[in-house]
């Protein structure tokens, strides 16, 4: 069995009197892909905040490869050789897609090494006829696509996804996902989504947050067909 | 790529050194000395502003500690190498710490343009109260309201008689802010200096890359407060008095002026900046029918409704520059090599 590259134990985050995470106990294995799925205000979202450093939990701990990062500031905790995409598209608009993926590729390598690099990314995520141009003449999925890129060039042996399929076309999710798939070859993935066509084109284990809490943990035609997870979906009492 | 550097950065040099040799036929080098500061002290908050994306009102605090402990050390030492170093030092650590503060404590922008106001006022006040004896430094009195006069000017190193001044210092000067102005634009090709724009563009990404982004505004906000520095000095030598008027606030927000006036987003637009409205100031000053700060006013606004983007791109929009034909050349020679690999 493989290792366990990300744990939390009795993980909280409280917002006044909202408990938005609710002492979640979670374990990722090398090289898993993993989704975090759940109806709005399950706060998958906030967790994965507490993943990545952007809040601090209000209680519990963040182990990632063995070691405790609970309260790290965000650039730490990327240091480490994690790739973190957040919700709403985070690129430098006033910079060149070439530049953008280049200071990622830089952090962790020489320059040389990141000049090699960033060609190689920009050709797996399709947009090297639009390598010298501004990110904010973009369309919106091709953005995405660069933000992904920033993700891979950093060489990541964890990747956290925050909705990576939101606002894209069918053709753009299919490219997504192929990119996502070939990127867990290498790092294991974390992604929160909504959109559960995009879950079963990636089909692997899902974890379903409600109020919270993780409500269930099992292969996604499981959780898919599980009625409880069905009327939470739904909006009904569970 | 470090030749490549090299060969992009004469044309500018030669450029610069021509205009530093052909300006005296058309005006006196000592008000040229003056400009040439100006457009110093615009730099160094076209740098951090520009570039780092920081809007700091308080430049003036750093150009004024720059004169002042140059003036101070001058006197208590009697020589100017030494007392140079320490007005480009003094900012320079001032402006790290004060940044360190801010930068640390993750203050929004609009905070951060409030503490360096009030750090501004803070100095000005203080120097304004330092009339008694008891305000002494070393040998050097602060003189309160009155400012320092009488230390010793910019002398060659090792020879405190050889002054340099008039004709000499203008070119001193000059050539200074040409060496800086080389020397940022090789800084902002380096990995720092690209991760700084990134920064302006967008902080939180450039955290979630790895990158401490605080220690990073903080070391850049150091450097631009260590160049008004290196103008204050220059001021200083300049006016051979300093007085606490270079605190105030109203030559904070000329600074800003200047780099609005001039062009944000590149070094040479707050370059001339300075130098344009400081020339202007110094023609207006000349008549007393018109206030000068009125029509100051009146610049400002008109740029702000009509040239937003400042002088230096709006012109170079016209003009066939070379920088889109370098980068029309790169796009060239990266499907050349492309074409190669295949």
């Amino acid at each position: 069995m493989a290792d366990i590259i990300l744990e939390t134990t009795g993980l909280s985050m409280r917002f006044g009197g909202v408990t938005a995470v609710d002492n979640v106990d979670f374990q990722l294995r090398e090289k898993e892909l993993r989704c975090l799925i759940g109806p709005n205000g399950a706060g998958k979202s906030t967790f994965f905040k507490c993943l990545t450093g952007i809040l601090k939990p209000s209680a519990g701990e963040v182990f990632l490869d063995d070691q405790e990062t609970t309260g790290w500031d965000p650039h730490r905790v990327a240091g480490l050789g994690i790739g973190i995409k957040t919700q709403v598209p985070s690129v430098m608009d006033g910079l060149s897609v070439h530049e953008n993926i280049w200071l990622s590729a830089r952090r962790r390598s020489s320059v040389a090494e990141a000049n090699r690099k960033t060609g190689e990314v920009i050709d797996r995520i399709n947009l090297g006829g639009l390598a010298y141009k501004e990110l904010g003449q973009l369309a919106h999925g091709e953005r995405q696509r660069v933000e992904l890129g920033i993700v891979m060039a950093g060489n990541p042996w964890l990747i956290l996804l925050d909705e990576p399929a939101a606002g894209m076309t069918g053709e753009e999710v299919e490219h997504m996902s192929d990119i996502i798939r070939e990127l867990n070859r290498n790092a294991a993935v974390i992604i929160v989504e909504h959109d559960m066509q995009f879950i079963r084109s990636i089909a692997s284990k899902v974890t379903v947050f409600y109020r919270g809490a993780v409500l269930m943990e099992d292969d996604v035609s499981v959780v898919l067909s599980d009625p409880t997870v069905r009327d939470v979906y739904l909006g009904k009492k569970a | 790529m470090q030749s490549q550097m090299i060969k992009s950065m004469v044309g500018p040099a030669f450029a610069a050194i021509l205009i530093m040799c052909l300006l005296p036929v058309v005006l006196e080098t000592y008000t040229l000395t003056l400009l040439v500061v100006y457009g110093m002290l615009g730099l160094s908050l076209g740098l951090i502003w520009g570039y780092g994306g920081i809007l700091c009102f308080g430049q003036a605090a750093f150009f004024g500690l720059g004169a002042y402990s140059y003036a101070i050390a001058a006197i208590n030492i009697g020589e100017s190498t030494v007392p140079v170093f320490i007005g480009i030092l003094v900012p320079a650590v001032v402006a790290f710490l004060l940044g360190a503060m801010m930068f640390y404590g993750r203050l929004a922008d609009v905070y951060m343009g409030v503490i360096t106001l009030v750090f501004t006022l803070i100095l000005f006040r203080f120097m304004n109260s330092t009339a008694g004896p008891d305000f002494v430094i070393g040998k050097a009195r602060l003189g309160g309201f009155n400012g320092i006069p009488g230390y010793q000017t910019l002398n060659v190193p090792g020879f405190p008689d050889e002054y340099i001044y008039g004709d000499a210092l203008y070119y001193l000067a000059f050539s200074l802010l040409i060496v800086i102005y080389l020397l940022l634009r090789w800084f902002l090709k380096t990995s720092f200096g690209r991760t700084a724009i990134a920064i302006r563009e967008n902080e939180e990404r450039v955290e979630l890359m790895g990158y401490d982004v605080r220690i990073r505004k903080t070391l850049l906000f150091s450097l631009g407060g260590g160049i008004a520095g290196l103008a204050g000095v220059l001021y200083a030598n300049w006016a051979e008095i300093v007085t606490p008027g270079l605190f105030s606030l109203g030559q904070s927000a000329e600074i800003i002026i200047w780099c609005i006036v001039g062009g944000l987003g590149m070094l040479v637009g707050p370059i001339f900046g300075g130098m344009l409205i400081g020339l202007m100031k110094f023609l207006l000053g000349q008549q007393s029918m018109i206030d000068n700060t009125l029509i100051l006013g009146l610049v400002l606004v008109l740029f702000v409704l009509f040239l937003p983007k400042g002088v230096v791109p709006t012109v170079s929009k016209w003009l066939p520059t070379g920088r889109t034909k370098s980068r029309k050349r790169r796009r060239k020679s990266q499907g050349r090599s492309r074409k190669s690999e295949a």
